[in-house]
């Protein structure tokens, strides 16, 4: 595992995003010090510039930028993961199920599945997000976003699935006795593994530009400091206008950099795990 | 002595090609054999014949479109789980193909001696996989904990072997287990088929297009083409005193061993492989050196010669013709 | 007439498992040399390093393979050219017209939605510049004929025909320009007996047509035994004999391949027969000495400890083993 990591580390990339990325969680977990609470407004003097007493300055709402971005980056984190968990858990047992019962299975789990990649998401999601607006916190945010975010990699693993079932050693397992679900998961899951974590990635990305999506269009609970509610208040507050640039600014340069990283690490993993490009780049040193 | 296997008229039709046009293929056409407690019996014939669906039929993988199996004496159900009710196993051909490359190699042997109840607790459970891996010449020890990946192609095999004797089976479904293992390792597991014969009483079913092996350890063999027995019969007489042109054809391919005796004559092989299917009358005769009028419309019967089945006009005027099921001796009204 | 030689040849695969690095020595210091007009079959057991051999003899060499060290010469026009001092473009220049590689599952090359004639068409065009339609047309027909296939197939696709036509279809493509070598790796393996047979029909007929050499790699003897002039034995990434194929069969003289003779199946024959004992060493973690010396035997204590050198014991026949020379001394005490 660790000659693993050690190898990861020679792309450059992993190296970069990695390290940005755990800034990041660094910078969330430093909410838990925050002096503030997120939710108070007023709670120091309005359209400050960045000190050493508000190292980011203060927002025309009277908030820390600093320690509110603490909050934002970590509940955007939040929120990724448990829309990125539990949909590849929903397309992992989709997938697999499907792919190898086929017929009747398949087709009912496929046709749910199709629903979904075909209905306009954007429009579904508003409409549903209008409607739960009151309850909306964290979580029902991260669920509402994984139900929508399982289909496609359903699919692709169901094909997966699709050519493993005609492997020979299907027919061992088979012959040594083993039931559908034991199979499935013994068998098939190393093999899908790879697949689902860099897809994991890629959907945390989503959740996240979801998220900010959302909440400019005023969607999401306003009251909880996420990078898309930053921005929501920073815009409607008119700091373009007024030339609060940190408040603007910051959340905008978190989300890039959140995003490069997530971006690179998913391409730099699934270029590792892939045993074709690995060998070509050996014997070069 | 009762048969172990029966196979009865055994038929699978295939359908092919799209809503516009429909081939509807016979891979396996009417097809019957018995097969005996410790016997090795070959299946041999060249890809497409069938010999493959035959075995996947048996194993309950595949649904025969029409005819019966019989296992001791009781018929087989469709898709039965032959492997869990009967004690039939089965080989395939690619040993690295056989094992999942992300796994370790013992965990299938303790998955089946967990599913098949064959032990009580851990101990035991290694006793059972070290003997039967010593009696394809391998220890526990050096399996333990290695992925497929870590054996050579034979090697893999006989881990295979020993896996599917775990069940104690009575009949074992050798799907070309030696043709990806190199020539000078075959010997080896074709010598741990004979064993498994004469110390544990196993039938096999050898199924392969190499007529060299298949005549060093079977009993009988059967010949088939595109979906038909051929010739069958004990394998002496069939492999030495060839009967049928398409037996003669493969068994004159084989390249001799020696550099003295080097093919003379030149062959024809087909161009087009569906052609042969949907032929009427006997599907040989499109290659047949020896084909007549009668080959082109009539399909040939099955036709005993001196303790042989074989399948061609050829024999036409033969001792005995066995119609229905009833012996009835026809020389004397034959002209 | 020599028209390729190699010369203490050693090609590694330099691998990087997980941190560590694997060298695999495929080909360990090899020497060869084939002339023209004749079919030289290299045999040994899947993974000796055959299969590498004839791809640093045809000079396809990438990571993670490395040549090491050693060199490959062909003979052409009398001039010898070291193929590893070429340029991209000089070794683009010789291939297909001067050599010829046909590899391992052959027929998956042609392409599945164009007509076969199309295809031989393209592969002219590549090489030959300047012929209108019909004359390939007519060049690749002529072609087809000469080997004794239908033509009938050159206005079909690669699925409408059976494997192996389309193995054989695909032999003729590499023969189309006249190569005077060809390098043909495991042509028959993976096919029906009956489709080997015409395989290796189809072989003799261009060699005898064009006069040219092949080099044929296989771990078949039977396919030896009915088409070579010679072979060499490959072990473990070296060559430990090499004669003429009746010498090989009638008169081996190393163990390994005593062994591999008598290890095949003959008909007419139940007696029982045996396999070498073991298995082959990896070529990552080779024997010391000899690396035949854990199955061998009439191993001996200098087997353990130098590699013997590949000579010429008379009548063109080389082996390497201390019993052509310390063995027979050791034997007969």
């Amino acid at each position: 595992m660790v000659r693993v990591v050690k190898d990861l580390f020679k792309d450059y990339r992993f190296a970069f995003s990695f390290s940005i990325f755990c800034l990041l969680v660094i910078f969330a977990a430093l909410s838990t010090f925050s002096p503030y609470d997120p939710t108070f407004w007023f709670h120091a003097p309005r359209n400050l510039p960045a000190s050493w007493t508000h190292f980011l300055g203060t927002n025309s709402k009277g908030q820390d930028i600093f320690w509110q971005a603490t909050f934002a980056i970590r509940n955007s984190l939040i929120i990724s993961v448990i829309a990125g968990v539990v949909s590849r858990v929903i397309a992992v047992l989709v997938g697999l199920v499907a792919g190898y019962r086929g017929r009747t299975t398949d087709r009912v789990l496929m046709f749910i599945s199709d629903g979904l990649l075909v209905m306009p998401l954007f429009l579904i999601i508003v409409l549903l997000a209008m409607l739960v607006r009151e309850r909306m916190n964290l979580v029902n945010l991260g669920l509402l976003l994984a139900f929508f975010g399982w289909a496609w990699d359903a699919r692709v693993i169901r094909s997966q699935v699709l050519s493993l079932r005609e492997r020979e050693f299907t027919q061992t397992a088979i012959l040594s006795g083993t039931g559908t679900l034991k199979l499935v998961i013994k068998e098939y899951l190393p093999f899908v593994t790879p697949l689902v974590f860099s897809t994991l990635i890629n959907n945390m990305s989503w959740a996240i530009g979801m998220e900010i999506t959302l909440s400019i269009v005023g969607l999401t609970n306003m009251d909880i400091p996420t990078l898309g509610t930053m921005l929501q208040w920073a815009i409607s507050y008119q700091s373009l206008l007024l030339g609060l640039w940190t408040w603007l600014l910051t959340p905008v340069i978190l989300s890039i950099f959140l995003f490069i990283a997530l971006y690179w690490l998913s391409v730099s993993i699934s270029e590792y795990l892939d045993p074709r490009t690995r060998v070509q780049r050996v014997g070069e040193k | 002595m009762q048969s172990l296997l029966e196979i009865k008229n055994l038929t699978k039709k295939f359908s092919l090609g799209s809503i516009i046009s429909r081939l509807r293929i016979t891979a396996v056409d009417n097809v019957s054999f018995g097969i005996k407690p410790a016997e090795i019996f070959t299946l041999a014939g060249e890809s497409g014949c069938g010999k493959t669906t035959i075995a996947k039929m048996i194993l309950g993988f595949e649904e025969p479109t029409s005819g019966a199996i019989v296992h001791k004496g009781r018929r087989l159900k469709k898709r039965e789980k032959v492997w869990f009710t009967q004690g039939v196993q089965a080989i395939f051909q690619d040993p690295f193909g056989t094992f999942n490359p992300l796994r370790r190699v013992d965990c299938y042997f303790f998955e089946a001696v967990h599913n098949y109840k064959l032990a009580r607790d851990k101990k035991e459970a290694q006793e059972l996989i070290n003997r039967k891996l010593k009696s394809v010449g391998l220890s526990f020890e050096e399996i333990s904990g290695r992925y497929p990946s870590e054996f050579s192609g034979g090697q893999l095999q006989r881990v295979s072997i020993a896996r599917s004797l775990l069940i104690d089976p009575s009949l074992l479904i050798a799907d070309e287990p030696v043709s990806m293992v190199d020539a000078s390792l075959r010997m080896s597991i074709m010598n741990l088929f004979k064993k498994l014969r004469e110390e544990f009483g196993v039938s096999v079913i050898y199924i392969t297009h190499d007529l060299a092996t298949a005549y060093y350890i079977s009993d009988r063999v059967a010949i088939m083409f595109r979906g038909n027995i051929v010739e069958m019969g004990p394998v002496e007489k069939v492999l030495m005193e060839a009967k049928h042109p398409y037996t003669k054809l493969l068994r004159n391919s084989i390249p001799e061993v020696d550099p003295g005796k080097r093919w003379s004559g030149k062959i024809t092989l087909s161009d087009i492989e569906h052609e042969e299917y949907l032929r009427e009358g006997c599907k040989f005769a499109g290659r047949c050196p020896r084909a007549m009028d009668i080959c082109k419309r009539e399909a040939p019967e099955d036709i005993y010669v001196d303790g042989i089945l074989v399948k061609c006009h050829l024999y036409r005027r033969n001792r005995i013709l066995i119609k229905n099921g009833k012996e009835r001796q026809n020389s004397q009204h034959l002209k | 007439m020599s028209v390729l030689t190699a010369e203490k040849l050693k090609s590694f695969y330099v691998l990087d498992i997980l941190g560590a690095e694997k060298v695999v020595k495929a080909v360990n210091e090899v020497d060869l040399e084939i002339r023209e007009n004749e079919i030289y079959g290299i045999a040994g057991e899947s993974g000796c390093g055959k299969t590498t051999l004839l791809k640093a003899l045809y000079a396809s060499i990438e990571p993670p393979l490395r040549l090491i060290s050693g060199r490959v010469f062909y003979v052409r026009d009398s001039q010898e050219i070291d193929v590893y001092s070429l340029s991209k473009e000089e070794k683009r220049r010789l291939r297909w017209e001067y050599i010829a590689y046909i590899p391992q599952g052959a027929m998956s090359v042609l392409n599945p939605v164009i007509k076969l004639k199309q295809t031989y068409r393209d592969f002219l065009d590549s090489h030959v510049a300047g012929k209108t339609k019909k004359e390939a047309f007519d060049m690749t027909r002529e072609h087809i004929n000469k080997l004794g296939l239908p033509a009938k197939i050159l206005d079909a696709y690669p699925h409408q025909l059976s494997g192996g036509m389309r193995q054989r279809v695909t032999i003729a493509l590499a023969a189309l320009l006249k190569p005077r070598i060809m390098f043909a790796d495991e042509p028959t393996t993976a096919l029906d007996v009956v489709v080997q047979r015409g395989v290796i029909q189809l072989l003799k007929g261009i060699q005898e047509i064009l006069g040219n050499t092949i080099v044929l790699v296989t771990h078949d003897m039977g396919v030896h035994a009915n088409l070579t002039d010679r072979i060499g034995i490959m072990y473990a990434g070296k060559m430990i004999e090499e004669a003429k194929t009746e010498e090989i069969f009638g008169n081996s003289l190393h163990p390994y391949t005593q062994y591999l003779i008598n290890s095949l199946p003959k008909f007419g024959d139940k007696g029982s027969r045996e396999s070498a004992p073991g298995s082959p060493p990896s070529l990552v973690d080779l024997p010391s000495g000899c690396p035949f010396h854990p199955r061998c035997p009439y191993a001996f204590d200098i087997c353990t400890e130098q590699m013997p050198e590949f000579l010429d014991v008379g009548n063109h026949h080389k082996v390497a083993c201390w019993l052509m020379k310390e063995g027979k001394d050791a034997i007969a005490s």
